[in-house]
Formats: structure tokens, sequence, C-alpha cells
């Protein structure tokens, strides 16, 4: 691990919090009906309300709160029954109201946790953080500025105005870059899985911020911390936050202080550097946004949406190794993604075997094929009961494990069913004992040299062998059959 | 054209056309300054055709015909919304506010948008882009704000009804100035989904007509839940419109008198005084009790409103930045110099005195002293309302201390302006309906409105008292008639 071992040592510690932005995946934004889709024509998607025309009124997408308190739930968060919406004051030209309306006091939900692997285990086998989550409010996001160098002016797209956000503030509980990222992945396998986001820090659906300061270690008071700003990879999160670690260590080991202040990750460099100040001495003037009366979460509805609560990866992963019987690290590739491992689950309800069966198919052969034609589980149009006659198919020996992966091929491709590429395509394994046993023998007359051969002690003539009954079958012939019948007959 | 003009209208006696004509020939010179912008002649005329065929078929609808006229901060299609500012001059809205599409789709014929003060802000409708609006009554008296383009529209007899806004009086008191009948309902009676926002708890629009009737016509066709406003009230109360109780008479009500706006302390005009009697006695006449009754927060009121509205306008106008629409600096050099000039050039003084006042209360280190405890004065004086209002089932004041006064007059000191609002702002921090119903007039014939105040969702009883107060204060009236 590319830990910080060597720079904090036993003299520092890093203290970490962060503040994670989520976009949510409903279809229409929060406070308007304009569509949130991503990488529409700029402009595009923009309602009167999205652009601050005057006289518009927000009005709450309950989709978007349903899927904030998703979020809330799966983070055991307290929900509140009332939450309020509050204006946060501020120009820019990707703000047409001249305000963001977020939450101030009364956010939808408080005091949750999360439990994070911090071993460089990500199956969590090893040890593990748990990092208080302070806060979960649900926000309306920016549209989004391009500032073009060399350019007297910037461009705005208003379509990202109003894309409803969550915002999950972390208690300082992190304490080494690495932690930080693994929290970042934990968070995202859990909006991923509830199905309220796509997750995606490169497309910005996912951001963070990050408050970082260090202390000597054993002190009880935090330093000073520095905020750092949008922060979009995974690999980042750990680089930046390593790298504003070193420069405050830095910066004491020199008997100076570190500043209270913005700062961003310039990735080029290595280095964190202070945003202008000018952007940031902002007050921002809370109030309660006075367009929106309390909005009111009843305990029924909380509990609706708990008992619908997808289960997370962790949770699945347990069950798979658990009552299924599954490999660990088979277990930790099925939930690397909700579709992938809601296709496993399927796939094991329709099997009538051992779940490790349909395990390795999916892991060894499954993922192949749909990297081979460069689909996604949902695209291939492939249903679990259908994959899973092929499976059978081969475990009857009906067809090969070759030829299993050809029909899954042919019924991405082609959307013929198993019984028909089969048959199309001639794919029945030969399983006659008597009609192999006569191409063995065929085989064997024609070839006395090698007979002779193996005879005299050359075992490795034997994969010849099968090669030329194979050729001979056509390669419809079952390799297991063929093997035994030319051993049985060479070696009498 | 007469006060009878709707019954005419109905009756086949006048048609919406001759109507229409008479208005397009008056509002030529528009001397009053009421308009801001007007339709088109021949499209009014093609419109006014289309309701008399309508009538005709025996299909007119309850407003079919009626020429409103709609305030300019409320969004109109095929028309510019410039809510009286310059940094909106040339603004077209790409929507119709929920009302204004009420109004078209009960009938009503929309004439122009009216004149007013920048933004809403103001008590005279002097401070528009367009100049100040001129009383009818005395066309060198102001007319009363913001809503004064509306109210001198209605006693001109350039409209037959008007849409107005309200946020501390806005309706009530150009109404009680111009002599003519203006409602603000209750908080969430009437959709604010495209009015321009000023200072969002408190804004609402308001119908204002000639007639006591015609008022109640108008806010029955306003009234009502719009998913488009998240505030707007869910609740429908039963029973009939506003318009068809107007008969039921006052006959065992009981009026509360509040010793805060009446007694001696008020500092009410004698003129107003004696209107404001005269329509207490008109009441009383008619069968109500009348009872005196304290409202002890009264005094907090003026204060309080200044400091919520201006917090909540400081946020509502910083859309205004010359980035996607409105008035734009042209020789800005970087982003910041851009909103500074635009903004320095397209607000008028009022407006930016209540936008810095409104960024200093909510600003760090001061929000717990101003708008946190305003918001805890709001609740006593909304408290204040609701006991009375176990007593009494509607409140009779005056609307402003004074007539009308002379332009110009108070423009170059805020706060005796702002005192203007004493009688008014309490009705909207407490989110209750209150009308201004003509009283007479004073000897210089100036008009005198009288208020109502009623607890939430009681705008029919309300109007039952304004009929009383209408017919009795004005048939006698000296002035007009």
């Amino acid at each position: 691990m590319d830990d910080l071992s060597d720079i904090l040592g036993d003299e520092y510690e890093a203290v970490i919090g962060l503040e994670v932005h989520c976009q949510l995946d409903t279809a229409s934004k929060l406070f308007s009906g304009a569509s949130t889709k991503y990488g529409a024509e700029p402009n595009s998607q923009v309602a009167p309300l999205d652009m601050g025309l005057p006289g518009t009124l927000p009005v709450v997408n309950r989709k978007a709160v349903e899927y904030a308190v998703r979020a809330g739930l799966a983070l055991r968060c307290d929900v509140r029954n009332e939450t309020k919406f509050a204006r946060k004051n501020y120009f820019y030209p990707d703000l047409p109201k001249g305000y963001q309306i977020s939450q101030h006091r009364a956010p939808l939900c408080e005091n949750g946790e999360l439990v994070v692997p911090i071993d460089g285990d990500p199956l969590g086998d090893g040890d593990v953080r748990r990092v208080g989550i302070q806060r979960l409010h649900l926000e309306e996001d920016a549209g989004k500025s391009t500032h073009l160098k060399g350019q007297p002016h910037s461009l705005v797209d208003l379509n990202r105005c109003g894309v409803p956000l969550i915002e999950i503030v972390s208690e300082p509980d992190l304490r080494t870059p690495a932690e930080a990222r693994a929290y970042m992945k934990a968070l995202r396998d859990i909006v991923v899985f509830l199905d309220i986001s796509d997750g995606e820090m490169s497309e910005g659906s996912l951001r963070c911020d990050a408050n970082v300061s260090v202390r000597p270690s054993g002190d009880e008071a935090f330093g000073t911390r520095t905020e750092l700003k949008n922060i979009n990879s995974f690999k980042f999160v750990h680089d930046g936050i390593a790298a504003e670690i070193r420069r405050q260590i830095e910066l004491l080991e020199a008997g100076e202080s570190v500043e209270q202040e913005t700062r961003l990750y310039d990735v080029d460099a290595g280095r964190t550097r202070p945003m202008r100040s000018k952007e940031e001495s902002h007050d921002y003037r809370y109030f309660p946004e006075p367009d929106l009366p309390v909005f009111t979460v009843d305990k029924e509805w909380i509990e609706e949406i708990r008992a619908n609560l997808p289960a997370l990866p962790a949770e699945r992963r347990r069950m798979y190794r658990e009552a299924w019987n599954v490999g660990r690290d088979d277990a930790g590739v099925l939930t690397g993604e909700p579709a992938l491992a809601n296709f496993f689950e399927a796939s094991v309800a329709h099997w009538s075997g051992d779940a490790q069966t349909v395990a390795n198919w999916i892991v060894n052969q499954w993922l192949r094929v749909l990297n081979d034609t460069g689909h996604t589980i949902d695209e291939a149009g492939v249903e679990p009961g259908e994959f899973v006659g092929v499976v059978e198919l081969v475990e009857d020996r009906v067809i090969s494990q070759n030829a299993g992966q050809t029909v899954l091929e042919e019924m991405i491709t082609t959307g013929r069913d198993a019984e028909t590429i089969v048959d199309d395509e001639g794919l029945r394994q030969m399983t006659d004992a008597g009609a192999i046993e006569s191409l063995v023998d065929d085989v064997l007359d024609d070839n006395p040299e090698q007979v002779a051969e193996y005879r005299g002690g050359n075992n490795n003539v034997l994969g010849w062998f099968i090669g030329q009954v194979m050729q001979a079958s056509g390669g419809s012939a079952d390799p297991k059959i063929v093997r035994s019948l030319l051993q049985e007959k060479l070696d009498s | 054209m007469s006060r009878d003009i709707l019954k005419e209208l109905r009756a086949g006696e006048i048609s919406s056309l001759e109507v229409i004509d008479a208005i397009i020939e008056a509002a030529q010179d528009d001397v009053f300054n009421a308009f801001v912008s007007l339709v088109d002649p021949s499209e009014l005329r093609e419109q006014a055709r289309g309701a008399d065929r309508a009538r005709e078929a025996g299909e007119a609808r309850p407003l079919e015909g009626w020429p409103v006229a709609i305030k300019d901060n409320i969004c109109t299609r095929n028309l510019t919304t410039t809510a009286g500012s310059k940094i909106l001059e040339d603004f077209e809205s790409p929507y119709e506010a929920t009302a204004v599409q009420r109004l078209r789709d009960a009938g009503a014929i929309v004439v122009g948008k009216t004149n007013l003060d920048e933004f809403g802000m103001g008590s005279s409708s002097e401070t528009s882009h367009i100049g100040p609006v001129r009383n009818p009554a005395d066309p060198d008296r102001v007319a009363g704000g913001s809503s004064g383009g509306s109210a001198a529209a209605l006693a001109a007899e350039l409209a037959l009804g008007a849409l107005g806004s309200d946020t501390g009086g806005s309706v009530r008191q150009p109404a009680s100035h111009c002599g003519v009948v203006g409602l603000k309902p209750t908080y969430g009676r009437v959709s604010r989904n495209g009015l321009i926002a000023y200072a969002s708890s408190l804004d609402q629009i308001g119908p204002m007509a000639s007639t006591v009737e015609g008022c109640a016509r108008l806010f029955d066709a306003i009234a009502g839940h719009d998913d488009r406003d998240a505030t707007s009230l869910a609740v429908e109360p039963a029973g009939p419109g506003c318009a068809d109780v107007l008969s039921e008479g006052v006959d065992g009500m009981t009026v509360g008198l509040p010793e805060e706006y009446l007694g001696e302390a008020s500092r009410l005009d004698p003129q107003v005084r004696s209107r404001v009697e005269a329509a207490i006695e008109a009441l009383e006449e008619a069968g109500a009790e009348t009872t005196s009754v304290s409202l002890p927060h009264t005094e907090y009121a003026v204060a309080t409103y200044y400091l919520i509205a201006t917090a909540e306008a400081s946020s509502n106008l910083a859309r205004y930045d010359g980035v996607r629409f409105g008035r734009r600096a042209e020789d800005a050099d970087d982003l910041a110099e851009l909103y500074k000039k635009s903004r320095a050039e397209g607000f008028g003084d009022e407006v930016k005195r209540r936008i810095i006042l409104g960024t200093y209360v909510l600003s760090a280190g001061y929000y717990e002293a101003y708008y946190e405890k305003a918001q805890k004065v709001r609740t006593l004086i909304r408290r204040d309302f609701e006991s009375a209002f176990e007593e009494v089932d509607a409140l009779v004041a005056p609307v402003a201390p004074t007539p009308a006064w002379t332009l110009g007059e108070k423009r170059d000191d805020p706060l005796e302006m702002y005192l203007e609002d004493i009688f008014t702002t309490s009705a909207n921090l407490a989110g209750i309906p209150a009308m201004s119903v003509p009283s007479g007039t004073t000897d210089q014939g100036l008009p005198v409105g009288t208020q109502l105040l009623g607890p939430a969702l009681s705008e029919p009883v309300l109007f039952r008292l304004a009929q009383k107060i209408f017919e009795q204060c004005n048939d006698e009236a000296s002035g007009r008639g």
C-alpha cells in the first residue's frame, strides 16, 4: 500500500472528514419537471424555474425525497418526519436564481454510520473503521460552467441546474488517504445498490470535498483544517488528501502553521494549491426557503421505504459465502455491480445444483462473453433462466464447455434460443460410446506407428490421438469418453 | 360607464365590443399613467366579438367579456412583464401566471398591464421606470401603491376588474385611495405561480374591482389550489362562491373594533376616522354587533414586516443579474462588474434600499437579532388575531392613516412612507384575508376605504360585510358614483 506511514510516522496523525455530493437518478429535477438525463444538448433540459425566470416556484419531487431517505436508512441515519429547505445565497452565472435551495437546519437525515474496510481488503474480512455520518440532506445542483482558455467569455450549461443531490457529511473519523478512498468506494457501492445513483465519479454523479488536518499523535485537539474541493475520482481522493497531509506536516516540521483555507488538488503537479480567496469568502445568508412549506415524511412512508430497501453488497456477500458456500473471491466479483448480483441470485433460483457452479459460470464464462461482445448484463438480453439452461446443457454433457460459450455468444448476437443454436450449429455432443468406439478403432488401425510409440512409453502421443478422434467426429465427440476409450484400448 | 356595467353586460344591454371600444378610446391618452402596456386594439375587439358571440349563444362563462387589467408584476404571455423596473423593461415571460390563466378561462379579456411601484416595493406607485401613477380623483395626488395602476385603471373606468398583488397592503391601500374594492386573500388561496416575487411568505395576488360583486366574482375565478405553488392551500372551502353570498347580510355577526387601530394613539386623520366610523355604523344598522378588541403587538408590525420582507426580497431579486435575461450593462470588464453595473443601472433607489437592508438582516451575526426575532414577533402577531377571532367574526379598521397625498410629498422620506403600511402589514404577517371597501370621500372628494379583516378562509364573511358597507356608504356619498 502506498500509505503515508513513511510521512506520518509515529509522530503525526491525520484527521479527515468528507462531504460527498451524489446526484440522484430521478427522471425529473428536484424542483421542476425538466429531465435530468446526462449528456443532452446543452441548455435543452431547462424549465423556467431552472433558468430562474421571474414568478417561477419550486415544487418538491417526492421521488428525490424517497431516494434520499433510502440512502439515509442504508447509512443507519435518523430520518426526520418534518424537514425544511433553506436558501443558500451567492452570485454565480451557473446559479440562475442567485441562491441554491438546500437544507440548513432540520436536514432530512442525521446521526448515521458507515462501516468501512480499512486494511486494503475490500471484502471486509479485515479491520474496519466506523465512520459517523453527521447529516445527509437534499439540495439542487448548480449548472455547469466551462471557462475557455484565452476567451473573454465562459459557457454555461443549465441542464444540470436543479438536478437532485444528496450531500453526505461524515464525522472527522477517517485517518488515512486509503481510508478516505475506501469510504468513497463503500458509499459508491451503497448508492449504486440502492438504485438511486449511477455513482459515476467520472461523470460527476459522485464528487467530494475533504476536510483535512494533522495533529501530533496522541493529541485530542484537532489541528487547523483545510478544505480540499472538487475531488472527482477515487484516485484523487487518495492522492489529493495524501498531498495535503504531506504539505501540512512539512509546514509543521518547519515550525510554520496551517492556515484555514479552501484548496484544490493540482493533478499534474501532484500538489494542492489555494483557491482564490475572493471566491470563498462567502456569507451564504442561509434562511428558510419561503416558497416551500415544511416537508412531511410520515412514519408509514419511512417504513415502506425501509421495507423495500435493496440488500447492500456486504450483506449479499455474507449470504453468498455463508448460506450458499460461494468462494470468497467469486462472492466479491459477483457483488461488484447490482446487475451482476441480481443476475447471479436469479440464476441460482433457476438452478437445482450448487450455487458455486453458477458462480463459476458467471465469473469465468459469462463475464468473458459479455466483455468480448461488448455488452452490459442488462443489454445482453439473456434472462437468468435462459442462462441457466445453457449451464444445464453443459453439465448434462449435451454440449461441450466450449460450445456452451459459443451458445451464449450466439444468444446475445442473434437472439436465438439455446436449443435452436445447438441444432443449427451442430453443437450437440456425440455421447454414444459405441459410435465413438468405432471412430477410436479406425484411428488406431490407421496409425500403427503411433500406437507403437505410445506403447513404447511415450504417453504424450495420447493427446495426438484424442485430437485425431475429435477431428474425425467433426468436433462433436465428448472428449471425456474419447480419452477413456483411447486409454482403455492403448493400455490393454 | 356606470357601476352597473357588469349587470348590463350580463343582461345583454351593452355589448362587450361597446365596452372594449370605450376602454380603447379612454386608454389612448392614459392621463393617469395607469398602464405600462396595452393589448393591441384589434386584438381586443376580436376577443370582445368572441365574448358577444358566446353570450348570444348562451355559452357565456362567469367573466365573459370582462375587460381586466393585470398588475405588471404578474406574468402574461404576449405582453411584457416589467415589474415596473428598468431591469426588466423588455422582459417577455414564456409562460402565464395561474391567476391570469384562470381569468382567461373564465372569459375575461386582458386589456393591459398596470403601473406599480418597482417590484411592488412602495406605497405610492411613484417608483416605476415609466413614472408615477396619478389618482383619478385628483391627478396631483398619488394613487397609493404598489398596485396603484390597477386601482387607477378601475377608478378611471379603463377596466372592470384588475389583479393587484399585496405584500404589506399593496392591494388594499391603493384601492382605498382610489375608491375601489380590493382583497388580499388568505395566504395560499390564490396561486403565486407567475407573480414576480417580492417577499414570498407575504405576497398574495388579489382581485380588485369597482364593485364588491365584481371583486367577489374575480376572486371566485382565481382562487383555488395550484400544483405549481407548494404554498397553495389544498383545502377548498365548502359552499357557494363569494359572489353568491353577498345578499346574505350581516345580521348576527360580531365585528371587532381593534383599539390599536381606532384608539386615540393611532393618529388617524379625522376625515378618515369619520368614514371608517360611518362604515361601522352601516354594519351596526344592518344588524351586526360591534365590540372592542385588542391586538397588542400591532405596534411591532411595520418593523417586523420590513425585516422579513426585505430579507426575502434581497434573495428573490438576486436573479436579476444581467446574465440570462433583462437589462445587462454594456461595458463590464469582468463578472463582478457585470453584476454591479447591471444592478446599479437596472434597479431604482427604493429597490436598492430594500435589497441592502435585507442583505444586512440575513448576514452572519445579525440573523438571530433581526430575521429570527422578526419571525418570533410574527408568531405573536398571528396569535393576536387568533385570540381576537375567538370572539368576533371579523375586524373593522382603517386601511391607511391618511387619504391620498400629493405626488412627491413622501418620496424622499422612506420612513414616513413605511408608516403608511401601519394598518395593513399585520394581515400579511398573519396570512389572513383583508379587504378594502370604499366608504365615501373626504371633504375634498378623496376616497377613503375601510378595512375588513377575518380569520383564514373567511373571504365569504368579508364580502358580505363589504357589500353592506358598499351599499350604505356610497350611494349617498359625495363625489363619484
